[in-house]
């Protein structure tokens, strides 16, 4: 038995939440999947006041938002709600099964809005599987989440916003950040990130690498050296750390694979992190009714996985013949946002990554 | 360099410090904003005109001095935590210096600390004089710091651990 809904949210990050509230603000009847118990995605590890402006929610903390933005979902009577909920797959006619109260369940959307977010990358080097190495994503999950510190003394791996935030949020928690460590030449963090670490002791190592994790049965130090242009490890510069925890925030590849089940032409556009799927401009992918918003469609900033939700919700509810008469203001006002976040010089990597997915043809293999 | 250490540079600084006949007339804000990236609450939170219109939302904060009375309103404002408020005509020797905080413990009013430069190190003690709290909301607190006058723009954070 298949049920026939009409359009089918996946994942209820800032992307998801926003792409169910634009869809249903439109009329559509809108079934939102969550494969966690709570809504919110990665906004309810998200301490920091945002960036942006009014419209995203700038100075509002993380969690802030993840709580106004799901009261509003679980309030809205065209939006249901399903929590601990996974996606198993994608099947022919566009059935999809749902594992939902240890039950697998089959549904057939008119259009799905996949809003999936990333996976973090990872890192090679000896012992790099000793306990005490964790991705950003777990520390944040075992600190914000669950209120465990994961240590006592933690290296940072990664300069980008990631890696400087939860360094960050990790002296809030009273946990010693005795190093940051950065490959690239450069902070890729927005500088006031980093100002912020600096000022409370904690040095930057750019051109920096971690060269072995040491310990027998757990994590007891590291050894990390500076790296030179060809990212050959200099000799001489070795030094040793003692630490109970290497986080590693080395960048986020986007989770897509439910698009290639679904048969969504793809390409491989590093700047957006990976695999993403051709797309027109309002994010429906080559499948006609499916549509990607926030990092499952390119790594990039909460404020602007906001947007491309709501402009994937406008558009999937505009197919199914809901909002006529407001779609085209709508649109505007969402697509005027999203040029005022890219347009600057922190976006010039979207850019960039977005006009070469333009210019691309699908990979096959 | 900022980008390699996450310190601003001499001139980075000197860019964005009000001139000294402001300075000596009272509480003045400081921006250590120095990045175009999609941002602009300093602007919209402002209500003295403070900050100059933005036309882009990349666009560096640009100020007028003259309409910035030093509410701080902005420094709770700021996600990047980079607005800070200094005060040259609190008294002959000593300076006001306001910063955010979001840290625990919250210092008691009345207490001394090591005034933090922008590197983390010690520079000289302060005295916190005034403890404000921006909102439920937002759960950023705006310190009032008293700290001599020759540190009143290096001192940008405190240590409150032994």
């Amino acid at each position: 038995m298949v049920n026939k809904i009409e359009i089918l949210v996946i994942g209820s990050g800032p992307a998801g939440l926003k792409a169910s509230l634009g869809a249903a603000a439109q009329g559509a009847k809108v079934t939102l999947v969550e494969r966690d118990p709570f809504l919110g995605g990665q906004l309810v590890k998200q301490t920091h006041m945002f960036f942006g402006s009014k419209e995203q929610y700038a100075s509002e903390r993380g969690f802030k938002i993840a709580e106004k933005l799901s009261r509003e979902v679980e309030d809205h009577p065209k939006i249901r709600v399903l929590c601990n909920t996974a996606v198993l797959g994608c099947y022919e006619n566009g059935v999809i099964a749902l594992e939902t109260k240890e039950k697998v369940v089959a549904i057939q959307p008119q259009a799905i809005i996949l809003a999936t977010g990333a996976q973090e990358n990872t890192l090679m080097f000896p012992n790099c599987d000793l306990p005490g190495i964790y991705g950003a994503g777990a520390v944040q999950t075992l600190m914000n989440v669950y209120g465990v510190v994961p240590g006592c003394r933690v290296a940072m791996v990664g300069a980008g916003n990631i890696g400087v935030i939860v360094s960050y949020q990790l002296l809030q928690a009273g946990v010693g950040v005795p190093a940051i460590i950065e490959a690239l030449p450069h902070i890729g963090a927005y500088h006031v990130h980093a100002s912020k670490v600096r000022r409370m002791g904690v040095p930057i190592y750019t051109s920096h690498t971690v060269l072995a994790a040491h310990g027998d049965e757990c994590l007891e130090g590291i050894t990390f050296a500076e790296i030179d242009k060809d990212r050959q490890p200099v000799a001489g510069s070795e030094k040793e750390l003692k630490v109970d925890v290497l986080c590693i925030a080395v960048g986020l590849t986007p989770l897509i694979e439910i698009l290639f089940q679904a048969g969504c032409k793809m390409a491989f556009i590093p700047e957006l992190g990976g695999h993403v799927p051709l797309r027109s401009d309002t994010l429906e992918t080559s499948v006609s009714n499916i549509f990607v918003a926030g990092d499952a469609s390119g790594i990039e900033e909460a404020s602007a996985a906001m947007v491309e939700g709501s402009i994937a919700g406008l558009t999937a509810a505009l197919n199914l013949g809901y909002g006529k008469e407001s779609y085209q203001e709508n649109l505007a006002a969402a697509r005027r946002e999203l040029a005022g976040l890219r347009s600057g010089p922190a976006g010039e990597k979207i850019r960039s990554g977005l006009a070469r997915l333009a210019r691309s043809e699908e990979v096959t293999y | 360099m900022l980008s390699k250490t996450g310190v601003p540079t001499p001139e980075q600084l000197k860019a964005v410090k009000p001139s000294k006949e402001r300075l000596d007339q009272g509480p003045v804000v400081i921006v250590e904003c120095f990045q175009e990236i999609p941002c602009d609450p300093c602007y919209t939170v402002c209500k003295k005109g403070g900050f100059l219109p933005f036309e882009d939302i990349n666009d560096l904060p640009r100020m007028d001095f003259d309409k910035c009375n030093g509410c701080g309103i902005c420094i709770g404002a700021c996600p990047g935590l980079a607005v800070f408020v200094v005060d040259e005509s609190y008294s002959e020797q000593e300076a006001l210096v306001m910063i955010p905080w979001e840290f625990l413990p919250v210092p008691e009013e009345g207490s001394t600390v090591k005034g933090l430069n922008r590197e983390g190190h010690a520079v000289a003690p302060v005295t916190v004089k005034k403890v404000r709290y921006a909102g439920e909301n937002n759960n950023t607190h705006i310190l009032t710091l008293v700290a001599a006058k020759e540190f009143a723009h290096d001192i940008r954070s405190i240590g409150v651990k032994e």
